[in-house]
């Protein structure tokens, strides 16, 4: 079976004819060109009762609208589909299914047991006709349905395209409402593709950047309730949240988590000056890591820990630099022309992605950890604070539209640049931080 | 209110102020204009109205700037004058940015903006202790439009009076 596992490649360093092989096994290739996306078909799964029809319904729609959303997928409407899936265990009619040039077929089954949810699935290679990997099934509650859809759709996705599986996570963001010169922020939380917000804070006082941790079971974030930005960390299951230790006459504000989840690094300002420290989540104790007049902002570590990417206008422009993560010198690795800002490093641990301002516009932009091959992947007036999906594969960004009417709006856009695309939000979005896959 | 006695008349009709600036986080502001000096309006030279429209309660600055201009110095003399003629002030100096850069850059140069105004009031004998600073970076603009001319509006220290030392 894993003969048909064809990775995914990823489009920076392999060239190759941009669409997916018609005869031989599936596959699904991406280069920097064109790419042809993959038709496939997911007729709605079959409910074994009443109770499961709109379940199986909605489930199927939320797989597809995962798949889609990608680029890298086509959906074959219902209505060419000549083959009817009516049970979940009868043989599947390749036939039918390769007259419609469907690559994909992902057939299922919902089954409900008072609040008890299973989704069975299986995902077939129509044209050699063979299944893709083994049949499946995830169990949990109705109100989880949505859980159990977008893991049915990482599966499929990871066994098509070989890349880890994005759609089971969560984006903490800013809310925002309101005109520009009186914007009302809150905290939230939602799932990757903008269903099930749920609001975190009030709009009493501004907040900005929360950051996940590593594991998804707390946000760091920055809030101004004292009258001071500060930074606090929240429990997300529990809603519950503390302070973080400061000293006084200071500001604190974009903190983001250590890997191992148990220290901070964040930007310290005393005295005008702005530099960076690294507190001790479990004593309080802060360690200064920078010491230079400059401003010194917007830490990122390094996969493994070992280092801090950050921005720092130390050369007369802001610009990237990486340190040990201990602190000590820095290596800028910015060279470009413009000014560079918010660098994140990716899961993956090869690529910062980042935001610059060049001649008036705004780019999010993906580099090498040593400054090397920078590629630019979006344009705008403002586009801002890339974020990561835990596969390293997509970046989810702030775009603000200009002018007395401007607004902030979630995208996402694949590292490779194409598939730029709204996240939906009920109101205006900022600062996404991506959690990892849940579990 | 109490601390705002009755000042002479004299020379609070000449000193009304042309600007009408109304920032509503600063205190004062009450029912100016006139000519007849009512104790807290923009006509009593002791009043944070007063110190708002008149002295000039804010200082601007050049893209990603935070030295102050001759302009910018010749207004913080003027406060630092009002602050030490009024000893029971105490201010909180906001910085802030226009929108171009980023959120986190922002309220570092923010911070540097409100600290070169508070640096420049010690320099002229204001204590220290009566200043404190807080950067809102591109938080909060007074201006929305997404030209130079919004943009240098909102690149500013405002010294807001929060209130008096002896409460």
């Amino acid at each position: 079976m894993m003969k048909l596992l064809t990775s995914l490649l990823v489009g920076l360093t392999i060239l190759s004819a941009p669409v997916y092989a018609q005869s031989g096994p599936l596959r699904l290739e991406i280069d920097e060109g064109i790419i042809e996306p993959m038709p496939f078909a997911v007729p709605s799964f079959v409910p074994d009762g009443p109770s499961a029809a709109q379940y199986a319904q909605d489930i199927s729609r939320v797989i597809v609208s995962d798949l889609t959303g990608t680029g890298l997928f086509r959906e074959i409407s219902s209505d060419a589909f000549i083959s009817r899936v009516s049970s979940f265990d009868a043989p599947v009619q390749f036939a039918d299914w390769k007259a419609i040039n469907a690559q994909a077929l992902v057939t299922g089954a919902v089954n409900v047991s008072g609040k008890r949810l299973t989704v069975r699935f299986r995902v077939w290679d129509v044209f050699s006709g063979q299944e893709l990997g083994n049949g499946l099934q995830f169990a949990g509650t109705t109100d989880g349905w949505r859980r159990m859809a977008h893991k049915v759709a990482d599966q499929v996705y990871t066994r098509i395209t070989g890349e880890g599986a994005y759609f089971d996570s969560r984006v903490a963001f800013v809310s925002e409402s309101g005109p520009k010169d009186q914007r009302r922020k809150r905290l939230a939380i939602m799932d990757y593709d903008g269903a099930n917000v749920q609001y975190l804070t009030d709009s009493a006082a501004i907040v900005l950047a929360p950051r996940f941790s590593p594991t998804g079971d707390r946000l760091l974030y920055t809030s101004y309730e004292t009258g001071q930005p500060r930074i606090y960390l929240l429990d997300v299951g529990r809603v519950k949240r503390q302070e973080l230790p400061t000293q006084e006459g200071t500001m604190s504000f974009s903190p983001r988590f250590s890997p191992d989840g148990r220290s901070i690094v964040y930007s310290l300002t005393q005295g005008g000056n702005t530099d960076l420290w690294k507190m001790d989540l479990a004593s309080g104790q802060s360690v200064r890591l920078t010491n230079t007049p400059a401003i010194e902002t917007a830490p990122s570590y390094s996969p493994d820990g070992s280092r801090i990417v950050f921005e720092s206008d130390r050369s007369g422009t802001p610009q990237l630099y990486i340190m040990p993560a201990t602190g000590g010198e820095a290596t800028r690795i910015s060279f470009g022309q413009g000014r560079y800002g918010t660098p994140v490093w990716s899961p993956r641990g090869d690529l910062i992605a980042f935001t610059k301002q060049n001649k008036g516009r705004f780019h999010i932009g993906v580099m090498r950890t040593d400054g090397s091959e920078e590629r630019l992947l979006t344009a705008s007036f403002l586009d801002e604070g890339p974020t990561w999906s835990p596969n390293g594969r997509v970046i989810m960004f702030t775009r603000e539209t200009q002018g007395a009417s401007g607004r902030s709006t979630l995208y996402s856009v694949d590292i490779s640049g194409r598939n730029l695309r709204p996240v939906r939000t009920p109101d205006g979005g900022s600062d996404p931080s991506w959690g990892p896959l849940q579990n | 209110m109490k601390l705002l006695s009755k000042v002479a008349a004299i020379g609070a009709l000449t000193l009304i102020a042309a600007c009408s600036n109304n920032d509503p986080s600063a205190l004062g502001g009450g029912a100016g204009g006139g000519g007849a000096l009512v104790p807290g309006s923009p006509s009593d030279p002791r009043s944070p109205a007063y110190f708002q429209q008149t002295v000039g309660d804010r200082v601007l600055f050049a893209v990603d700037q935070s030295t102050l201009s001759p302009q910018a110095q010749t207004i913080l003399q003027g406060q630092a004058d009002w602050l030490l003629a009024n000893p029971d002030f105490v201010a909180n100096i906001e910085g802030h940015a226009d929108e171009q850069g980023t959120r986190e850059y922002n309220l570092a140069l923010g911070a540097r903006r409100a600290n070169a105004a508070r640096e420049y009031l010690i320099s002229r004998g204001v204590a220290g202790n009566r200043l404190t600073t807080v950067s809102y970076g591109k938080e909060r603009p007074i201006e929305i439009c997404s030209t130079e001319e919004c943009y240098s509006k909102n690149r500013r220290a405002v010294t807001v009076l929060t209130g008096s030392t002896l409460g």
